[in-house]
């Protein structure tokens, strides 16, 4: 095989590549900190294998960098042995680990059907228009704000139910949406 | 004594008591009793992990999760000790709830997490198990803390760890987080899950308990499976057998209820109370309005229209005869107002986004099934599209899936058109193009897009 032209500019500027399987290396270097490379070393020990550890490990680097980059994924797959390509493949999966940067409130609404019969789509499309025409997904200006729309959360009998971040609010209907919004700072 | 009359909650019992979570106010409460007095029969035979089994059989426990299938017999499905050879046996707590509908585990997690950590290690022992995982999902953040929490403390007071209170058993316990997938409450993708995959479910047999995680021996049970547990080996299995309507029906049960109901929330009744009775306890329909239908097992079962629920029990076989489902006891009460074919639509998205991918006719079909109700209630539909949409339903289903994902799809479809067809046709007489051929509308695609592009959240 010859067609050097064919090859990616950063091999072909011989820049090295993360991990041992480069394919999908953004070229830098990530690594946890003495804390987290700690709570890693602890998880270990905790499964029959070493992959096993892979969503707690994904886990802390989300809780690291607020966000599963490709070179988290790199990271990941030295540290557990994997091919990155399969990391990724389980990051895709799952809804919770965020693909791109984040706001710093991450506004979940549930649409699922108790929150539907309670009013959840209007609450979830009232909350990005007061939040100046948000996007799904998209981070506030001020870096302040993302809104997704998420299935059920067993909170249904708090319908609508909303969870930012890590914490739960419950029946948040239209008329609430402002002083809602409001106590998020 | 009737089965079905009114007792003080079992289950519920300890929620709402100050600082329930902790380990001392559940030992102050009678806890881990059972625990004690089992591991202290142990060295004199008094106690054997068959006695638990039998006396979990003799209850005539049926999992709480979803199925319903007896937990004793399950239990036995573990090979014996010779025919397994060195393989340990894993015992995984299902706490990943995710049906919508459906938050009485999250109850139990949250304010009495000994209670089921207590179930598990008795669990456990009938087991032969040394290391159980509790699998708990992703968005409980706090629940996990708690859980974790609970087992620090429980391997603090000696309750779990190596020759537990002296009695040469060993067990640890591992809470394990996933992280938003519905389909990882199914037990095989849970295994997956757990070993660090995409929660894909297996194709059975073979079945968890002869090789599940690991390729182990493994039994997967609910959180309020679990539970019961500890009280059936608290009070004896006839105890657990003299509550509920019948032999095949026992027990106390949790029922989530929600939707229209003036007091949504998490009841305690005998397993089988009748429908009326439920809905009183949650305060009737709300604004006293009437009631139009009812979701009886989690958005999986089909939905039975007010007149269909009258008088039904409660309980996995009174809801089968009522051709529905308990499923999870996820409870939706839709009154006089609710638009049926938007709340069909709702329920066809939850499963569209939620299928894991593998197989054709639920890949394929759920987004597709999502696409034909959306153009139908945006206006859109044409004549065609009811046939069409149970034509495509009869084609998940039956057995066509690896998993019964697919089945669950479709009933609500199924359910929702043939007992409310007028009111899907009333959208299609209004509809702006019911004659001619159409693509497939954007908006589905939009808004999956729309999750995808923001590429947080897909
Ligand atoms: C799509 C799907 C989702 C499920 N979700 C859950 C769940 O969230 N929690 C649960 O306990 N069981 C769930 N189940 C049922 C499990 O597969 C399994 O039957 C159950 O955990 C066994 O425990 P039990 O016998 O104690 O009920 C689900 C099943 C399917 C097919
Ligand atoms: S039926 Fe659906 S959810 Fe179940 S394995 Fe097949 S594709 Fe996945
Ligand atoms: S439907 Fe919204 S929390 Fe269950």
């Amino acid at each position: 095989m010859s067609g050097g032209q064919n090859l990616p500019v950063a091999e072909q500027a011989g820049n090295p590549r993360v991990g041992e399987h480069g394919a999908l290396s953004c070229g830098r270097t990530l690594s946890f900190s003495r804390e987290t490379r700690a709570d890693f070393d602890r998880l270990l020990g905790r499964y029959p294998t070493k992959q096993a550890a892979l969503l707690p490990t994904l886990w802390l680097a989300q809780r690291e960098w607020g966000w599963i980059s490709r070179e988290a994924v790199d990271y990941v797959a030295t540290l557990l042995e994997l091919a990155p390509a399969f990391v990724w493949g389980v990051v895709t999966f799952y809804t919770m680990y965020n693909r791109a940067p984040v706001g710093k409130h991450l506004i979940q609404v549930c649409t699922s059907i108790s929150c539907h019969l309670n009013g959840a789509e209007e609450v979830f499309h009232e909350c990005k228009k007061r939040l100046g025409g948000l996007k799904t997904g998209e981070v506030s200006s001020d870096g302040k704000f993302t809104v997704v729309e998420v299935e059920c959360l067993a909170q249904c009998d708090k319908a609508p139910a909303v969870m930012v971040n890590d914490d739960d609010y419950f029946v948040i209907t239209k008329d609430k949406l402002d002083a809602f919004l409001g106590g998020l700072k | 004594m009737s089965g079905l009359s009114p007792a003080p909650p079992v289950l519920l019992a300890r929620i709402g008591k100050p600082n329930s979570v902790s380990l001392d106010s559940y030992v102050a409460d009678g806890g881990y009793a059972s625990w004690k007095k089992v591991l202290e029969g142990v060295k004199g035979g008094e106690w054997t992990p068959a006695k638990v089994t039998d006396m979990v059989k003799a209850s005539g426990l049926r999992g709480r999760g979803g199925a319903g299938f007896p937990c004793g017999m399950k239990w036995t499905f573990v090979p014996t000790k010779e025919k397994r050879g060195d393989k340990p046996v894993y015992l995984l707590c299902n706490a990943d709830e995710s049906e919508p509908g459906t938050f009485k585990d999250r109850l139990l997690i949250e304010k009495d997490p000994h209670q089921i950590l207590e179930g598990m290690m008795l669990a456990s022992f009938a087991l032969d198990v040394k290391h159980a995982y509790i699998y708990i999902r992703g968005e409980m953040v706090h629940g996990a803390e708690i859980l974790d929490k609970a087992v620090a403390e429980a391997h603090e007071k000696g309750f779990l760890g190596t020759d537990v209170l002296g009695s040469g058993v060993d067990l640890t316990i591992t809470v394990h987080r996933g992280a938003g997938a519905y389909i990882c409450g199914e037990e095989t993708a849970l295994i997956e899950s757990l070993e660090g995959k995409r929660g894909h479910p297996r194709i059975k047999p073979p079945f968890p308990a002869v090789s599940g995680a690991w390729g182990c021996p493994t039994v997967v049970n609910n959180v309020e499976t679990l539970s019961c547990v500890k009280h059936i080996v608290d009070r004896g299995a006839e105890w657990f057998k003299g509550v509920g309507r019948n032999e095949k029906n026992t027990g106390p049960k949790l029922y989530c209820v929600s939707g229209h109901v003036e007091k949504p929330g998490v009841y305690e009744a005998p397993t089988g109370i009748p429908w009326e009775e439920l809905l009183a306890l949650a305060g009737g329909v709300r604004g006293g309005r009437k009631l139009k239908a009812v979701i009886p097992g989690g958005s999986s079962a089909p939905m039975l229209t007010a007149a269909e629920i009258a008088g039904v029990p409660m309980d996995f076989d009174g809801l089968v005869a009522a051709k529905s489902m308990f499923g999870s006891a996820g409870i939706i009460v839709m009154d006089e107002t609710t638009d049926i074919p938007k709340a069909v639509t709702n329920i066809a998205k939850f499963y569209a986004h939620e299928s894991c991918g593998q197989c054709t006719p639920c890949r394929e079909g759920t987004p597709w099934l999502l696409k034909m109700l959306r153009r139908i209630v945006n206006g859109e539909g044409k004549k065609s599209d009811l046939d069409l949409l149970l034509q495509i339903s009869n084609q998940m289903g039956n057995g066509m899936t690896i998993c019964v994902f697919s089945d669950a799809a479709i009933a609500p479809v199924i359910s929702g058109i043939t007992k409310f067809r007028g009111e899907f046709e009333a959208y299609i007489e209004k509809s702006t193009k019911p004659e001619f051929e159409q693509k497939a509308p954007t908006d589905l695609t939009n808004e999956i897009a729309d999750r995808k592009a923001a590429g947080i959240h897909s």
